[in-house]
This record gives structure tokens, C-alpha cells and sequence, in this order.
């Protein structure tokens, strides 16, 4: 295809004040998703029954006193989603002063400041309001989402994405405590992480990351393939673990490496209920049912396909991009941490589901998904001119393929 | 006339609890079921108790009686529920009491809260027609009231500040269930007409989502028949 004139941008997205920021906003929502996996695993989703109030006080103003039990996780969880979201829009609103001029800088942030500061009121009267403008995030996101396809350089539209699924994000926390949907809470875990990796990436972008990765330097399409092979296994597997944790239904499969002693467990009626006779929690769960089995099998499963995806691209990646460069170093942590979330996924199963070591399994994968994601991005970038595009540039004089941004 | 109609039905109602039947029983526990967990209290709680307590999968008496047991008859004739006293499922201690009680269809029940302090109280039917419902009692002496239209067995309730407090109500729709005593003891409510029934034992530990242990009897008017079972665990 093709390159147009308007597919490039003059601007410099390279912003490092506005990076550290993006990078600041990254940890507290890292932090957020930790919490907020603590909230699963301990089963404290529900503990405070209304939103946004908080047993009927303003959320800010509710008393320490009475931060007990799944309370403390909760309403933690509930007050850093409110610092993220206030982090999330100065960083969207800053990178759309930044890029932005005149009528339609002021129209950007008034439109932006303003919508935060109507929901940040956090008042019951405002759920309608929430729900309207949650109703409209998605259509923001992808539009913001287009944008930024036309104009990789205009970070501003990355900005606008992560403000509107940021609203998204803490209305679909809420609506899940309020309408009890469980399903909601599958959606919520896994849009942090996509909000996560969004973060991370304007992080980089600002920081003049784009400039550190030589566009076209190796002609191995098949490497980049395998990569985003990788995200996608890494999705899925967020996905399965994400499923599981929003069933409810506790450890499924309680050993490891075999599963109630068997390669692959049964799943029959009979099984079943001899799972859920011989099992004593502690905490309300419900009964183990055929669906729970498969799905941590398949957690399993896709683990090991993961680690052995892992091995291949760091070797691959290594050889072709080498293990100094962005691509090679980030190929580097995400063995590691690979490795780090399969022993975590065998203590979450030998430690019987313990909570802490379930939530640093959770937020190890998200954190897989993030290295996975920009090593992919590298290695798409570096890889991703083929020999047959690069010719007509090398044969009519260029000496290295032009690419934009 | 008004005091002689009083007697007449007096008579007529001493007369049906005479000659209605009347089912008790017990259920046993053959087999070892597996050792329950130590509950771990946070602080505030632990503060309630001053020794330990335990899950309550397997409440087993010396002699093999099985507690918790929800016995009842499958198909029987509605009625009025077997008691004037309105069932109470109280939070006290942090823990949810009685852990296994029933109630009939659109009986009123109370969940109290007499821990001083907060709760949640989270119920989770599935029967078409009971609606899951989550509400907060933080404050010593909260009293809710509520109903089930729909027949289950059995609605679990929870608290998400104390995720070890959980406890079960089945819902009946008619008035012929009980749940066992600590030595695995029952007694139906008299006044089950005569007929043949079905009468299930079901411990939901053990059954899961099976029936449970079920026995056909046939009553005559005045009968007292006693109905025991036997709950058995594999190995056993």
C-alpha cells in the first residue's frame, strides 16, 4: 500500500515530561489492578453493596473506621480507580494541549476536565450519567483508536482512548456491584489490562521509544507473526484466568502438575461431586462444576504453550534482532517473567488459591501482557517491511526503506 | 353460638393434629468426612470468640449423627407454616446462625444483625423468581425482612466483608421440611394428611447438586412413623 502525505505527521510526539507522567500513571494503575485482584481473591467484590456511595456515604468521605474486612480492599480499590482516573485526564488532557491549538484545544479540554469533574463528584444521583457516557466510551475509543492510525504521531488520540475507557473501566466496576453481575467483573478484569497495555504504550511512545526501534531492519515477517501469535495466546490466557476468578468456584483442579491425579481429570457427574465432597473452603464458594475443570485445564494447557512459544521467539529474537536492542531486551524480561508466572500458577495451586500469591499471579500476567505487547510492536516494526517492499525504495536510490514515524 | 363454634373448631384442629401423621427421624454419617478448616478471623472478629472455630461441612455428633441435614417431603400439600415464630438468620459472632434453616415460599424471615458490626448480607438464589440481592447492615441490631416466591434448595447467603460467613435456607412451598440437630435429629410439622410421599435428606455437602437420600413412606391418618437415614461417604 501506498504511503500518503497525510499519513504523515510533522509533529514530534516525543514528550519525556509528558512520558514520566504516562509512566506514573502506569504504576498507579498497576497498583489499582493489584488491589483490585486482591478484591477477587478475597472474595470481597460485593462488600460494599452500593456505588458510587460507599454504605451510603460519599466515597470520600467514608469513615476509616469502617474499612474492615473485604471492606479495606474494596473501597481501596474504589478510591485508587478515582486516582487513576484523575491521573488518566491530566495525561489526556495534557497531551491534547500539547498537539492542539486554539478552538479546538479549549473545546478538548473544557469537554474533558468537564466530564471528569461531573463523575468525580461520585454522588448516587450520577449513575444514569455514568452509564450514558460508559455507553459512549466505546465509540470514543474506537474513534480515537482511527485517528491515531491516520497519524501515528498524534499521541492526543491515545490520550482521548485511555479518558474514555477509563470511564468505561470504573463504570463497569460499579454497575457489577450494583446490578450483582458477575459477568461485568470478566469485563472489568480484562479491560484493566488492555487500559494497562494502553498506558504502557503511551509511555513509551512520548518517550521517544519509536526512535529507538530501526524501522525495517530485519526481513523476517514470520517473527513478527509469531509475535503477535504470542499476545494473542497471552489475551487468551488473561481471559481463562480471568474466567475462572469471576466463577467464584475456588481452586478447581487443587494439584499440580497432575490434575486429581490424572493427565487430564474427569468431568463427569460422579467426579464432580466427589470433587466438591472431598474440598472444604473455608470461604463461600460455589460448587466446582465441569465448566470450572476444563477452564483451569485449559489455563494450564495454554500455559504450556506459551512457555514453549517463549523459548522459540527469545531464541529467534535473539539471533535476528539481537539481545541488545529494545527488541531483544524486552524479549529477555518477558522470558523471565514467562518463568515467573508458571511457578506462580504451580504456588497459586500447592498454596491452595491463597490469595496473595493469586493476586502476584494475576498481576505477573498482566504484566506479561505489557512486555509481550511492546516487544511485539518492536519486532513489528522491525520486521515488518518485507524484501519486496523494500526494493523499489532500495532500487531507486533511498538506501534504507522509509517509513513513517 | 360464638363460643360453641370455637369449640367445635378447637375439637375439629385437636382431632386433624391427633390423627394427622407425624415423621421423625434421624440421619447418620458412615464414613470419615474430611477434617474441617480453622476459621481465620480478622481482628475485629477474632475479638467475638475465644477459641477456635471451624468450617461446618460435617457437623457429626459422637454417636454418627449428621447436623445440617435439610430433610423434607417432596410433593405434600401446602399449608400454613408450622410455626408462628418468625425464622431469624442472625449474624452474630461473625458468623451467620442458624448455618442451615428453612422457611415456606413467601413466609417472612428476618436476617438480623447482632455483631456490633458491619455486614453485608449477600444472597445468591437461582430458582426463577428469588432475586439475588446484596445490602449492608453496619450497624448492631439491623433487621431485615424478607421473602422467597420461589421453592429452593438451598439459597446460599453470605457476607463479603467476612468471606467465612455462609449459611443456607431452603425454601419450601409448602410446611413439611426441618433441618437436623446437632445429634442428627428431625421431626416434620404434624398434620401431613395421609398419603404416600417422598421424603428427601438433603446435605449439601455430600449431595451437591444430586437430590439427596430419598425414602418412600405411606402415612395413614395417626400414623408416627420414623424415617432414618443414612448418609454415606465413599470409602466408607
Amino acid at each position: 500500500m501506498a504511503l500518503q502525505p497525510s499519513d504523515i505527521s510533522s509533529s514530534n510526539p516525543t514528550s519525556l515530561p509528558w512520558s514520566r507522567f504516562a509512566w506514573l500513571t502506569m504504576l498507579a494503575t498497576l497498583l489499582l489492578i493489584s488491589v483490585g485482584g486482591l478484591v477477587t481473591s478475597r472474595g470481597a467484590g460485593l462488600s460494599v453493596p452500593d456505588w458510587p456511595n460507599s454504605y451510603g456515604y460519599s466515597m470520600y468521605t467514608f469513615p476509616i473506621s469502617h474499612w474492615m474486612g473485604g471492606i479495606l480492599y474494596e473501597h481501596s480499590h474504589r478510591l485508587l480507580g478515582v486516582l487513576v482516573g484523575v491521573l488518566t485526564t491530566v495525561l489526556a488532557v495534557g497531551l491534547w494541549v500539547r498537539e492542539t491549538s486554539g478552538r479546538q484545544r479549549w473545546l478538548g479540554v473544557i469537554v474533558m476536565t468537564g466530564v471528569a469533574g461531573l463523575l468525580g463528584r461520585m454522588g448516587s444521583w450520577q449513575v444514569p450519567i455514568f452509564i450514558t457516557l460508559a455507553a459512549l466510551a466505546p465509540v470514543a475509543m474506537v474513534w480515537g483508536l482511527a485517528r491515531f492510525a491516520r497519524d501515528r504521531q498524534a499521541l492526543r488520540w491515545l490520550g482521548v482512548v485511555a479518558f474514555a475507557a477509563v470511564i468505561l473501566q470504573g463504570t463497569l466496576g460499579g454497575l457489577r456491584v450494583v446490578w450483582l453481575a458477575d459477568e461485568l467483573g470478566f469485563v472489568h478484569g480484562m479491560l484493566a489490562q488492555g487500559f494497562l497495555v494502553l498506558i504502557c504504550f503511551i509511555a513509551l511512545l512520548s518517550g521517544g521509544w519509536r526512535n529507538r526501534v530501526a524501522p525495517g531492519s530485519i526481513a523476517a515477517p514470520g517473527l513478527r507473526r509469531a509475535w503477535w501469535l504470542a499476545v494473542v495466546l497471552v489475551v487468551a490466557q488473561l481471559g481463562l484466568g480471568a474466567a475462572m476468578r469471576h466463577r467464584h468456584a475456588g481452586l478447581a483442579v487443587p494439584d499440580f502438575p497432575l490434575a486429581y491425579g490424572r493427565v487430564w481429570p474427569k468431568t463427569d457427574a460422579t467426579s464432580l461431586a466427589t470433587y466438591n465432597r472431598t474440598r472444604v473452603e473455608a470461604t463461600a464458594q460455589r460448587p466446582i462444576q465441569s465448566t470450572d475443570v476444563i477452564l483451569h485445564m485449559l489455563h494450564r494447557s495454554n500455559a504450556y504453550l506459551i512457555a514453549a512459544i517463549a523459548a522459540w521467539l527469545t531464541f529467534r529474537t535473539w539471533r535476528d534482532a539481537g539481545r541488545k536492542t529494545p527488541a531483544g531486551r524486552l524479549t529477555t524480561v518477558w522470558l523471565a517473567l514467562v518463568g515467573i508466572q508458571i511457578a506462580l500458577g504451580a504456588l497459586t495451586v500447592w498454596t491452595g488459591k491463597s490469595a496473595d500469591i493469586a493476586t502476584l499471579h494475576m498481576v505477573t500476567g498482566a504484566l506479561t501482557l505489557v512486555v509481550a505487547s511492546a516487544a511485539a510492536a518492536a519486532m513489528a516494526r522491525m520486521c515488518r517491511v518485507r524484501p519486496a517492499f523494500v526494493e523499489p525504495y532500495r532500487r531507486a536510490g533511498s538506501g534504507s526503506p522509509v517509513w513513517p514515524g | 353460638m360464638i363460643r360453641t363454634s370455637v369449640i367445635v373448631v378447637a375439637t375439629l384442629a385437636g382431632g386433624l393434629a391427633v390423627y394427622a401423621a407425624e415423621i421423625s427421624g434421624k440421619v447418620s454419617l458412615k464414613g470419615t468426612p474430611p477434617p474441617e478448616r480453622k476459621i481465620e478471623f480478622d481482628a475485629m472478629c477474632g475479638k467475638l470468640h475465644d477459641k477456635d472455630v471451624t468450617t461446618r461441612h460435617y457437623v457429626v455428633s459422637p454417636d454418627g449423627g449428621l447436623a445440617n441435614v435439610f430433610v423434607y417431603v417432596k410433593q405434600a400439600p401446602a399449608g400454613k407454616p408450622a410455626s408462628d415464630k418468625v425464622p431469624e438468620l442472625d449474624q452474630v459472632g461473625c458468623m451467620y446462625e442458624p448455618y442451615v434453616m428453612g422457611v415456606m415460599t413467601n413466609q417472612l424471615f428476618k436476617i438480623k444483625n447482632s455483631d456490633p458490626l458491619m455486614h453485608n448480607v449477600h444472597a445468591t438464589p437461582k430458582a426463577t423468581g428469588n432475586k439475588e440481592f446484596n445490602i449492608g447492615q453496619p450497624v448492631k441490631g439491623m433487621v431485615k425482612d424478607h421473602t422467597f416466591p420461589s421453592r429452593e434448595v438451598l439459597v446460599r447467603f453470605k457476607c463479603d466483608v467476612h468471606p467465612w460467613m455462609f449459611a443456607y435456607v431452603g425454601v419450601m412451598d409448602h410446611p413439611y421440611f426441618a433441618v437436623t440437630d446437632k445429634d442428627g435429629k428431625f421431626k416434620l410439622p404434624g398434620g401431613l394428611p395421609a398419603g404416600k410421599y417422598t421424603v428427601v435428606a438433603y446435605h449439601l455437602k455430600t449431595h451437591g447438586t444430586a437430590e439427596g437420600l430419598t425414602q418412600e413412606i405411606e402415612v395413614a391418618e395417626g400414623d408416627k412413623r420414623e424415617v432414618n437415614f443414612t448418609v454415606e461417604l465413599p470409602g466408607s
